[in-house]
């Protein structure tokens, strides 16, 4: 993975797209691993009995592949500082989700190269449900 | 205003206030479990040594992930998210926003203190909704803030 430093960085830059399809698989992976058991997510009968059209994925799981998203970007010199979302829209079970981010501004503070980003999530009808802000820090190519 | 507020006195009393904290563990296969589920191939999250060389004491938490709290029987893991009763019967997750001040990593024990810091009420296309803004602080076991964690909740 090159590294991406904070020189390189432009204002209006698009990172690399991470897409992940949220499998029924997906779903309980993610209920265990987050410890949210609730069945709207991965029953069906349940989900439907609630009114909702099948099984919709979890909003904090969005907001964890937002997470993987940056982290991929700034590779093993960066570190994501800050992920903050809001779930708009629902996410159907076994659908594509493409997280996106866009540079938004860069600066320097307490001795930290930081880049805030514009992120977000998107269904295959470029539906953004999923909005919000992320933070990072970059290394600088002057070490 | 055209209906009644549905924020009572004991409500708007819980704003600020902190609850009884929360003890969080974080270990080498919960971190594993959860890096899995959000399709993490960075072996940092895996390989212990790897992290390691990485300059992590252990494997690190990834974003979203500060441990679990014990789990205690009979008891919902969102026992202690609300102190106090709602009209309402539905809840629907508005927002998620972490913020981390350094690694958090397997082996460490946190406490968590949450408290809400916000009540706002909207009419939507559900009907009236409470949006709840709660923040809850992670120290880790030398007594440093490591992450803020902040929580809407839409009841309606």
């Amino acid at each position: 993975m090159s590294q991406v430093y904070f020189e390189d960085v432009q204002e209006g830059q698009e990172i690399p797209v991470l897409t992940e399809n949220c499998t029924s698989q997906r779903l309980v992976m993610w209920a265990a691993g987050s410890g949210d058991f609730y069945q709207i997510h991965y029953d069906k009968d349940f989900a439907q009995g609630t009114g909702l059209p099948d099984r919709i994925t979890h909003g904090a799981l969005k907001h964890a592949l937002l997470g993987r998203l940056l982290h991929e970007w700034v590779g093993d010199g960066g570190r994501v500082k800050k992920v903050a979302c809001q779930y708009r829209g629902m996410d159907i079970v076994n659908e594509d989700v493409a997280c996106h981010g866009i540079v938004k501004r860069k600066y320097q503070e307490a001795g930290e190269n930081l880049v805030e980003l514009d992120i977000w999530t998107e269904t295959p009808q470029g539906q953004k449900t999923t909005p919000g802000t992320g933070i990072v820090a970059l290394p600088s190519r002057g070490g | 205003m055209a209906e009644a507020s549905a924020i009572t006195d004991e409500m708007r009393a819980a704003i600020g206030k902190e609850w009884e904290p929360v003890t969080v563990e974080v270990d080498k296969a919960t971190v594993r479990m959860f890096a899995r589920a959000v399709g993490y191939t960075d072996l940092i999250y895996y390989d212990e040594e790897y992290a390691k060389s990485k300059g992590y004491r252990s494997l690190p938490c990834p974003i979203g992930f500060v441990g679990h709290p014990i789990h205690q029987p009979g008891r919902s893991r969102l026992a202690h998210v609300m102190p106090f009763q709602t009209p309402y019967k539905r809840v629907l997750n508005g927002g998620t926003d972490f913020e981390y001040y350094e690694p958090i990593c397997a082996g460490d024990v946190l406490t968590a203190t949450t408290k809400v810091v916000d009540m706002v009420e909207r009419t939507g296309g559900v009907g009236p909704m409470l949006f709840i803004t709660s923040d809850t602080i992670y120290k880790n076991q030398q007594g440093r803030a490591v992450a803020k964690f902040r929580s809407t909740l839409i009841q309606y």
